[in-house]
């Protein structure tokens, strides 16, 4: 077993780790530019979904090894992304039902 | 039932192209699928409460990031130097795999010290489990959670790597123990990729 183990392949771990330094400083800079607040979210996620597959896929040798371990690791994404869709409806209610209450409150105003 | 006993015995251990190369591998990679799920579900949490808030304090100025950054930056030197021992073990250099494993030890060690620091320093500013001055109660509570399941699995972390540097002195050939060095290799590599994605979404966004 140990023998097979060695007879990986070992990929550039210097080179990895530079590419992970690099996407934090990338993602402190990003916090600091002058984008929308959605795109500036949607970049921070993208960067850390980066760095997560770089970490699993070299560090983790996942990209290295039998499509089994592979099944294991993709199914909690499967999961997390299904319970996104799950909570997002009840977040939508909750946002719709503030700005409903501050639109209330704002035609209210101008009788007082 | 005799005979059945006698064709069980002489059956092979069931070998399919899933068969994984190691099924220690295989239960540490279940393990930190189920893990994966318990995060995952902290921080979508995180993400319902903070979304579904109208007074949710801004975690950015709050919590500040120089220190979180820097402790980001330790976590994946901490991971070059795991897969360094690794590396070192494959190579036949059990002596410099131990020292690299000590490194990876010592550098979860920092990591937590820094996290007690940056806990006590926000507690005295007023952030508790249970309330804060800047906004939700909840933005206390969730932060503590999840950054204390965090700061736990890197205790267990160091806890196991130090356990595995007796591992390694206790087998004079290295590729008796290339395979569990691996495994723990895998544990603490996920501790390092959930804290990017905690450093991520509690800290930055």
């Amino acid at each position: 077993m140990a023998t097979a183990a060695t007879t990986h392949k070992h990929p550039n771990y210097m080179a990895i780790f530079w590419y992970l330094a690099i996407l934090t400083v990338v993602e402190l800079a990003v916090i600091f530019m002058p984008l929308g607040k959605f795109t500036i979210g949607a970049l921070l996620c993208a960067l850390a979904l980066g760095k997560a597959s770089l970490v699993a896929m070299y560090f983790m040798h996942l990209r290295f090894e039998t499509r089994t371990l592979g099944l294991v690791a993709v199914t909690p994404l499967a999961i997390a992304t299904l319970l996104v869709f799950l909570l997002l409806p009840d977040g939508f209610a909750v946002v719709h039902q503030t700005a409903e209450k501050k639109a209330a409150v704002s035609t209210e105003q101008p009788k007082h | 039932m005799s005979q059945a006993a006698t064709v069980h015995s002489m059956v092979e251990p069931a070998e399919t192209p899933l068969t994984p190369e190691s099924w220690g591998k295989l239960g540490m990679w279940i393990f930190l699928a189920g893990d994966a799920v318990g995060f995952g579900t902290l921080l979508a949490a995180y993400g319902a409460m903070r979304a579904t808030s109208g007074d949710w304090p801004n975690p950015y100025s709050v919590l500040g990031i120089n220190l979180t950054a820097a402790m980001t930056f330790l976590l994946i030197c901490s991971s070059v130097t795991m897969v360094k021992a690794l590396e070192w073990l494959g190579n036949g250099d059990r002596a410099r795999a131990k020292v690299y494993l000590f490194f990876t030890a010592l550098g979860g060690a920092i990591f937590v010290s820094l996290q007690a620091y940056e806990w006590s320093h926000l507690i005295h500013r007023g952030l508790h489990i249970n309330g804060n001055p800047w906004g939700a109660a909840l933005f206390g509570t969730s932060f503590f959670i999840v950054t204390g399941f965090h700061g736990l699995h890197v205790t267990g972390g160091v806890i196991y790597l130090v356990a595995m540097i007796r591992y390694v002195t206790n087998r004079p050939q290295p590729a008796a123990s290339y395979n569990a060095v691996e495994i723990t290799g895998l544990y603490w590599h996920f501790v390092d990729l959930v804290w990017i994605m905690v450093f991520t979404f509690m800290y930055l966004l």
